[in-house]
């Protein structure tokens, strides 16, 4: 209890420090009720092809009927940009998650028992680094098949590298604290050192990463699904901008109809930046003073 | 860095041998016969245990055969051969973009610390780190391209062109017309590294005591900037500099496909898409071979160009 205490007052205390978390945070939650909403916000189903009478609504440019237009299949694309915060939040969410579980693990582990285990899995954090990552989500999705849950899941297993290295760094400095030492000299298992006592002192930090995962998981399914290797069932921002390409919507200059999807997308990255940004400030207050 | 790739490699050979279906599926024609099927299939070694296969996928990777394309029946070398000159190009013309750009706005808004101009500069770079590079190109294509026609909407040549040699190419003017706005998009994306590092390696060294020395010597402030502390700033943004490369051999994957540049990263889209596993596996060996060696670069620059930091003291 005292851990979980602990934790929420150092997240809590952190955002009432800092005008950039906020901004981010508030970026996240407004996207958050834009897909609880959905349904109410959104006009038309995004799927369906609208006509009036026999006089299909193929490529209208805005007006009071169709905030942003339609396509060139005659679907509504404010309604579609208001159900791609679907796909994005469950996207960003989904693999944000299994990052910080992942990520975090990873480098408690390594930083607490230091030696063979840590030098094995900061071994097999550098190969993760070395891979490509928008290739190989391709890659993997190209041949597993397009779902959203493909994506996330080649998402997931290279992610997790950056928040591994970062919390393991700062384990190695937590576990030299005295009360670390107290803790072990009591008899406390690792187990119980690791996720009682170390653990909360770099939750704050994994939170952060975490954050940060979801702006870029966000902006790798925009791409993935850009490339055509999206999940076909799905409208997602990513969606839209292919869709958009693929029917000449460049040539014909809508630019309402590509402008505003990758406007969302770049919200969802600059949110996390935000976070990481302030929270910088706080974790290295050093930085505040120059 | 020999046993990354190895292992880099052996995930790679286990996802295309365990995908679900048959890897020659995208080569064989439904009209082909049982039989003929059992040939093709022992042609190219697929009726052998996996772990025979594997080995020899070892053996073929480490003397550079990396099997034939099934789309473009032609080896995998030769099809990527054709491709990798133009994203070398890309790469390089949108590298010196970025890194002279970035390194002297780095400077700048190092110089305007605390400043309007500061804020709007940062929250600027922001953005280009957070948009997604095919959108990028999308807006620029349309605004340049289509709208006022200052730019070839895609690909490396003019319909119909063709090059005697690499060289009639790089000296043609069409060339870098069409390498522009691609090259363009890539240094927008890649631009912000440099400026971020730059900005705050100056803000380091400028509160170093030569840099006081400087200016109380009653140098200007420019020469001190130039001369004195951005020199030494420099030092971290050229490692950073080998990262970006991996960087921007993976970010060429969208930007090629956007702009239909023919290189390596649209290669990969397409091979995935039409299945060809040899070509993508062989493609995406050559973009993590270039990245893991860019890392292992950047390691060394380090040490070598600031010899206070050994390998050892990053750990």
């Amino acid at each position: 209890m005292g851990a979980i205490k602990k934790t929420v007052a150092g997240i809590s205390g952190f955002f009432r420090q800092d005008k950039f978390a906020v901004t981010g945070v508030l970026i996240y939650l407004f996207f958050l009720l834009i897909a609880i909403l959905a349904p109410w916000l959104a006009p038309y189903n995004p799927h369906e092809m609208i006509r009036e009478g026999s006089q299909f609504m193929f490529n209208r440019p805005p007006d009071g009927q169709f905030i942003l237009g339609t396509t060139n299949m005659g679907r509504d694309i404010f309604s579609q940009l208001v159900y791609g915060a679907r796909p994005a939040l469950t996207v960003g969410f989904s693999a944000a998650f299994f990052v910080m579980v992942a990520g975090t693990l990873v480098g408690l582990i390594a930083g607490y028992y230091r030696g063979k285990v840590d030098q094995l899995l900061m071994r097999i954090t550098d190969i993760a680094f070395g891979i490509p990552f928008t290739p190989f989500v391709i890659v993997l999705v190209g041949f597993l098949g397009p779902s959203i849950w493909n994506i996330v899941m080649a998402m997931a297993l290279l992610l997790w590298r950056d928040t591994a290295r970062v919390i393991r760094s700062q384990v190695l400095t937590v576990r030299e604290r005295g009360f670390i030492e107290a803790a072990r000299v009591s008899g406390a298992s690792d187990l119980r050192i690791i996720f009682i006592y170390i653990a909360p002192n770099i939750l704050p930090l994994s939170f952060l990463y975490g954050s940060l995962a979801i702006g870029w998981a966000i902006l790798t399914e925009a791409a993935v699904s850009f490339l055509g290797f999206g999940d076909p069932q799905v409208i997602s921002w990513g969606y839209m901008l292919n869709d958009a390409y693929v029917s000449q919507a460049l040539s014909r200059g809508a630019f309402y109809w590509f402008i505003p999807p990758g406007i969302c997308v770049m919200l969802a990255v600059m949110a996390g930046f935000y976070i990481g940004r302030g929270s910088e400030e706080i974790l290295h207050p050093r930085l505040k003073n120059n | 860095m020999i046993l990354t790739m190895w292992v880099i490699a052996t995930i790679l050979f286990f996802i295309f041998r365990l995908m679900p279906g048959n890897p020659l599926v995208a080569y064989i024609d439904p009209t082909f016969t049982e039989e003929q099927q059992q040939i093709l299939l022992k042609q190219f070694g697929l009726d052998q245990p996996l772990w025979y296969q594997y080995f020899v996928f070892l053996k073929n990777l480490g003397q550079g055969e990396l099997g034939d394309s099934f789309f473009f029946r032609d080896s995998v070398v030769n099809v990527i051969g054709k491709v990798l000159p133009n994203t070398i190009y890309l790469m390089l013309l949108s590298l010196l973009l970025a890194y002279t750009i970035g390194i002297m706005s780095g400077i700048y808004l190092a110089w305007k610390r605390g400043e309007r101009i500061e804020t709007v500069g940062i929250v600027l770079t922001l953005f280009t780190r957070a948009a997604p590079q095919f959108w990028v190109g999308m807006i620029l294509l349309a605004v340049f391209s289509f709208r006022f026609g200052l730019f070839p909407s895609g690909g490396a040549s003019a319909a119909g062109t063709v090059y005697a040699s690499e060289w009639e190419k790089l000296l043609s003017p069409s060339f870098y017309h069409h390498l522009f706005l691609p090259a363009l998009t890539l240094a927008i994306y890649l631009l912000g590294l440099p400026l971020l590092l730059m900005r705050s390696n100056m803000l380091d060294v400028m509160k170093e005591a030569y840099v006081d020395m400087a200016s109380m010597r009653g140098l200007s402030k420019l020469r001190v900037m130039l001369k004195y502390a951005a020199r030494n700033a420099c030092l971290p943004v050229v490692t950073a500099m080998a990262v970006g490369i991996g960087y921007a051999m993976g970010g060429n994957v969208v930007i090629e496909t956007v702009f239909s540049w023919p290189g390596l990263g649209r290669l990969l889209v397409k091979a995935v898409s039409t299945s060809d596993y040899p070509l993508a596996q062989g493609a995406f060996i050559l973009i993590a071979g270039v990245m893991v060696i860019m890392n292992f670069v950047a390691d060394l620059l380090y040490s070598i160009l600031d010899p206070r930091v050994t390998l050892e003291n990053r750990r």
